[in-house]
């Protein structure tokens, strides 16, 4: 144990111990701001700086570990005079036009800006000319970036994709895209894990809330929206509404609310999705067992985007069905439609998804196979539906549960876990042991691809045929399973990657809280609500088994294939030859 | 009223005069990969700020051209703004009245045409090509990358074994390189900027003296793959541990009795002791290699027959050859080259040179080591004749210094024409023709032959040290690519389209440093393990310790101390004196952690395996 005093306060903490965390353990807060544990401990910003009895120049906090002994000053005058100074300095190169940002009351500098009580600016203002891609899904200000650098960090250390880098030295050091390179010719996956690590609006999604908006106001359109898996595990973060009042009822009478005229679950298209992919998993083990090469899930558009890039050779190992999203999309521009007995093109298809990634997917130049244009029309990310609940001023404390509008509002607890990692191997499991057994097995017989470790892996028995497979989360996990495979390493039949760390409950679009990785909390959650449903299987649910009846009539067959199956190869992602 | 005063600097002057010799100190530290225009517009701020404002150009023109080159940076420029940049920079350098202007126009003109590709790149796409390479600045000098803050900390913690396996990771010739590296990872140390470089080879060296005896680690399980390396200098030596601890089965075949190469038969003693080089190879060939003294690679073996009983060859045979002066008379008894000398030597077969007049042609460091050996021989004068000034020596400042304080001469600017024979054919002059320093070519001022008369240098012996060449030709006979006389690889030691052979060092590079020899066979050993088809990963278990967070104030650095020439200079026992406990600590102390403070802890300040 090292003994010390922080102002003044006796503490003694283990050996190692950084001086923040010292300083916490003595009651005693620190600012920072480009600290981010684990990943971000470069002390860029000066802004948690300390005095330390005895030496002349101050030392960050964050990466600075104590000593038996030392004297430590949080707030002295030097202190004090130097953190202003520093976050007035960066305020200087900041566009703080805080009214009309996304990240306004969710601003790590605007909060310390704030604490620190700064309400005059003595520097000037220096902003500079950069251009970026208005239409890409992931947007970057270079006015509001303020170099902590952990966009790069992130996306080297996580995520392996190196799409960002420091670019310039000087004065003019910022953070850009790597290597000379435009962000639309980059390998960029969308996983938008940069965007939810970043402590200010320099990152954030597309805006395509004012889509929406307009086709509320249209009267020829017909709103149909989709609620992904993992937003109702984090919808209500942004309000500061507890887990268990911010269900996914409560969303519903929110949607309800802003006029959306029919509301459904996404977690109806993801129990499709199991019935499509476990259908041709089953038809491909054969073709699988002999080449060894395994099946890879499709359902995550990052990953998508991360194997066309940097797998070329595996895109043909995809599963060919398409992700609930855009299976929701064509079944509602067809069957529903039929259905409502409207003419397609009056739909206008909304999807809430806790992602960057699937603002592109939407827009793949083949995804419109119901035939009325892109069968999901726009995308909003949880951030952005929660920025429409506030602009429609609905005080989600108000709201009751109601109920989503049916037949595409039934989902099983298979489809609840597609939001969270392991999840959609576990649903898939469960259908395939009943389509090959015709018994349903336990639930919880696949427990052992649950849980956050990065790069799980198991072995099961369906009907006297081992099935190996394979899970990852976070694509620095992925490439290394990938590496692993291509060596020839490791053998697997069936894989499952999500991009994000945790899957989609940690995904690029989910509400942002500094410093903390809320992933496994939110996919506990999904967790939950899978073991409290009615409904655990995917072949279970009634309207996906009326789907087939009256419509598709069963998995794999030529009218699914033409709605729920796509060519991966029909579109290139940048530096991607075609075949 | 007095007609004339002494001058005095008032207080703001001296401190300027402070701020220059800072300034001079800090751009001597500049690290590497800073955007080329920023530099660029930085200095001409400074160049304008010397103005003294009487001139049209100068006054405005230089503040005209930083605005210009700031449009550049910040984006508020088209490609016709380099046009006229380059037409006022002109301008200002035909029409400045004095070198304040005209210079300062030059170093513009200069940068638009040495990194042009930068300007358009800040025009076309806002930002600069420069390379972002900026980590800790010793270790992105070392040719082999050793984690120079890390040993040092260590030295610091009186950890010297633990040191010494931190060294051994990057570079195995640790007791070598203590003595006689060339230290390029002083250059740009940032303690520059506060005060002097830290004295990296001096502790490097201390850490070994005071380590103990250090087993080499464990090799990793056989891997059944068979190299040959070519060539037991400090690159082959160094491919040859490291691809034995990989697990390959390593044979090192050497044409002379005994390893080392240069190291033993270049480098004379007392800069590096036989037994402290003997010690060495020793250990770092227990790790298992096969070692093949006296056999020569040319007709039997040849390549041919090692590539096809190996699985891989790395060719590291260095500069060994002599290189002619091309004067006549060189064939006179008693011309003897530089490399043929120091070979004998490290056979021990020392030449008699007693009472001898001696004459060494060459100015860099092997022409010191021939003088400084001819004096321990017993020579009675030895004269070191160079075509240019004493300053433009490529010899180490400190080894031309060593020289003479043992009593060798230099003489400057005198051009070898003839040797002179007596009539057994011995040498019995050297004729040289006086040379005055001239204009500038490449960079550098060449000496042109003066008005003054050929001069007639009697002496006994004439010992050439103008450069080393490649004994190549049975590699090329046997279809080894050699282009102007070295072996044409490539960066990563391969050879074009010839797969299994690779080769680096100085019969790559041409004679180069120690330092780079050994990186040389690291970078060959990667990838010889990775075209074997593996990819081991070297790493030594050794924690750094945690950071000191003391102030760092100026202080003084401790240089290395040499035996009083007139002791040294009567034997080849090792001339330089190691550094005491106290001053190799306090030295440590001095180390700023580059690895830990500034960009070293965000990007490149550890590598941990390779």
């Amino acid at each position: 144990m090292v003994n010390l005093k922080i102002n003044d306060i006796d503490v003694s903490v283990e050996e190692g111990t950084t001086i923040l965390n010292a300083a916490l353990k003595a009651g005693v807060s620190i600012p920072t701001l480009c600290f981010l544990k684990d990943i971000n401990e470069i002390a860029a910003c000066r802004v948690c700086v300390v005095e330390i009895k005895g030496k002349e120049k101050l030392v960050t906090a964050c990466n600075n570990e104590v000593k038996e002994g030392m004297e430590i000053y949080t707030n002295s005058p030097k202190v004090r005079n130097t953190r202003k100074i520093n976050v007035e300095l960066i305020l200087s190169q900041h566009d703080a036009h805080c009214a009309t940002c996304v990240r306004s009351r969710n601003c790590s500098l605007q909060n310390l800006a704030n604490d620190l009580d700064i309400i005059d600016q003595r520097f000037e203002k220096h902003f500079v000319k950069a251009a970026w891609p208005k239409n890409f899904p992931l947007i970057r200000d270079a006015n509001k970036c303020i170099k902590c650098m952990r966009c790069i960090q992130v996306c080297d250390k996580i995520q392996d994709m190196h799409v960002w880098d420091v670019t310039n030295t000087g004065s003019r050091t910022t953070v850009d895209v790597s290597r000379g390179r435009m962000i639309k010719e980059t390998d960029c996956t969308l996983c938008g894990q940069c965007i939810t690590h970043c402590p200010t609006g320099a990152l954030r999604e597309r805006d395509d809330t004012d889509r929406v908006l307009d086709a509320l106001a249209d009267p020829e359109k017909i709103t149909v929206v989709q609620v992904a898996p993992a937003v109702r595990a984090a919808w209500g973060e942004s309000f500061g509404l507890p887990g268990e009042f911010a269900t996914v009822k409560r969303l519903v009478s929110a949607l309800r609310r802003m006029g959306m005229n029919y509301i459904f679950d996404t977690d109806f298209s993801a129990d499709l999705t199991i019935m499509e992919e476990g259908s041709e998993f089953l038809k491909r083990l054969p073709e699988i067992k002999k080449s060894g090469k395994p099946m890879f899930t499709s359902c995550c558009p990052g990953w998508v985007r991360f194997i066309k890039s940097q797998y070329p050779g595996y895109v043909s190992r995809l599963s060919t069905a398409k992700s609930p999203q855009q299976m929701f999309g064509a079944i509602a521009k067809s069957y529903y439609a039929d259905l409502l007995g409207v003419e397609p093109e009056r739909i206008f298809c909304i999807s809430v998804m806790p992602c960057v990634a699937k603002k592109h997917e939407c827009a793949l130049p083949n995804m419109n196979d119901a035939g009325a244009g892109q069968d999901v029309d726009v995308v909003l990310t949880t951030r952005e539906i929660d920025r429409l609940i506030r602009a429609e001023h609905i005080i989600p404390q108000d709201l009751k549960e109601e109920e989503f509008d049916q037949p595409l509002g039934i989902g099983s607890g298979a489809g609840v876990i597609f939001g969270t990692t392991g999840g959609v191997m576990e649903a898939a499991l469960r259908s395939a042991y009943y389509l090959v057994t015709g018994k349903n097995p336990d639930p919880d017989a696949f427990y052992a691809v649950r849980g956050m470790k990065g790069w799980k892996e198991a072995k099961f028995d369906i009907a006297g045929t081992e099935i190996s497979v394979a899970v990852a989360h976070g694509l620095g996990n992925t490439r290394r399973l990938m590496e692993a495979i291509d060596r020839g390493e490791v053998k697997y039949d069936f894989v499952e990657i999500m991009a994000c760390p945790g899957g989609c409950a940690g995904g690029g679009g989910q509400p942002i809280h500094e410093g903390c990785e809320l992933a496994e909390e939110r996919g506990g959650t999904l967790r939950k609500l899978d073991k409290e449903s009615v409904i655990r299987f995917s072949h279970e649910n009634p309207s996906v088994v009326k789907c087939y009846e009256n419509y598709l009539q069963k998995p794999m067959s030529h009218r699914a294939h033409e709605l729920l199956h796509t060519d991966h190869k029909a579109w290139l992602m940048p530096g991607e030859s075609a075949e | 009223m007095s007609r004339l005063s002494i001058i005095t600097q008032n207080k703001a002057q001296a401190t300027v005069e402070e701020l220059y010799k800072d300034v001079e100190r800090r751009i001597s530290a500049s690290p590497s990969g800073l955007c080329p225009v920023d530099m660029a517009a930085s200095f001409l701020k400074m160049c304008h700020a010397q103005s003294c404002g009487k001139c049209v150009p100068c006054r405005i023109g230089l503040g005209t051209l930083e605005k210009l080159l700031d449009d550049v940076l910040d984006g508020n420029a088209t490609l016709d703004t380099i046009e006229l940049i380059r037409k006022t920079a002109e301008g200002i350098y035909y029409s400045a009245d004095c070198a304040i202007g005209y210079e300062a126009a030059r170093m513009v003109l200069k940068g638009i045409e040495g990194f042009r590709d930068d300007f358009v790149e800040h025009i076309e796409h806002g930002r600069c090509k420069c390379a972002l390479n900026q980590p800790v600045p010793c270790v992105a000098q070392c040719p082999a990358g050793v984690d120079i803050p890390g040993y040092i900390s260590l030295i610091e913690a009186g950890r010297n074994a633990d040191a010494v396996r931190l060294i051994r990771k990057d570079n195995p010739l640790v007791a070598v390189c203590g003595l006689i590296c060339e230290h390029p990872c002083e250059v740009r140390c940032r303690r520059s900027m506060m005060d002097a470089s830290i004295n990296i080879r001096g502790l490097k060296r201390y850490a070994v003296e005071h380590a103990g005896d250090v087993p080499v680690p464990k090799p990793l399980s056989p891997t059944g793959k068979k190299v040959a390396v070519i060539g037991g200098g400090p690159g082959g030596i160094s491919a040859a541990y490291y691809l034995s601890l990989m697990g390959h089965a390593v044979t090192l075949f050497e044409a002379k009795k005994k390893l080392g190469g240069m190291l033993r038969y270049g480098i004379p003693s007392y800069r590096l002791p036989r037994e402290i080089l003997d010690k060495e190879i020793a250990e770092l060939m227990s790790v298992g290699v096969e070692v093949k003294t006296e056999t020569p690679v040319g007709e039997n073996p040849s390549i041919l027959d090692l590539k096809k009983d190996y699985d891989a060859v790395y060719i590291a045979i260095g500069a060994q050859t002599d290189k002619k002066i091309g004067i006549e008379g060189e064939d006179a008894k008693g011309v003897v080259s530089a490399v043929e000398m120091l070979r004998g030597i490290g056979d021990d077969e020392m030449p008699d040179f007693k009472d001898k007049d001696i004459i060494v042609i060459g100015g860099g460091n092997v022409a010191m080591d021939v003088a400084r050996s001819s004096i321990r021989l017993g020579a009675k004068r030895v004269r070191i004749v160079y075509r240019r000034r004493q300053v433009d020596m490529t010899a180490m400042k400190e080894e031309v210094a060593g020289a003479i304080e043992e009593g060798c001469e230099v003489l400057e600017l005198c051009s070898p024409l003839r040797i002179e024979k007596d009539e057994k054919g011995n040498v019995a002059a050297l004729w040289v023709k006086p040379q005055i320093i001239g204009a500038y070519d490449r960079g550098r001022p060449k000496p042109c032959n003066s008005s003054k008369p050929e001069e007639r240098l009697a002496c006994d012996m004439v010992l050439v040290a103008i450069g080393q060449g490649i004994e190549s030709r049975s590699f090329e006979k046997y279809g080894i690519p050699v282009k102007r006389g070295v072996i044409d690889a490539l960066n990563w030691s391969g050879i074009k389209d010839i797969p299994g052979v690779f080769a680096g060092g100085d019969c790559v590079t041409g004679p180069a440093t120690v330092i780079r020899a050994i990186a040389a066979g690291k970078v060959a050993a990667a990838n010889i393990d990775e075209y074997l088809g593996f990819r081991h990963e070297l790493k030594v278990d050794v924690d750094i310790p945690p950071i000191r967070l003391d102030d760092r104030l100026p202080c003084g650095r401790v240089n290395m101390k040499e035996r009083n020439a007139s002791e040294r200079k009567n034997d080849f026992k090792l001339m330089e004196c190691g550094m005491s406990e106290e001053e190799a600590l306090q030295e440590a102390r001095r180390c700023l952690r580059c690895d830990h403070f500034g960009y070293g802890i965000f990007k490149g300040g550890r590598v941990e395996k390779w």
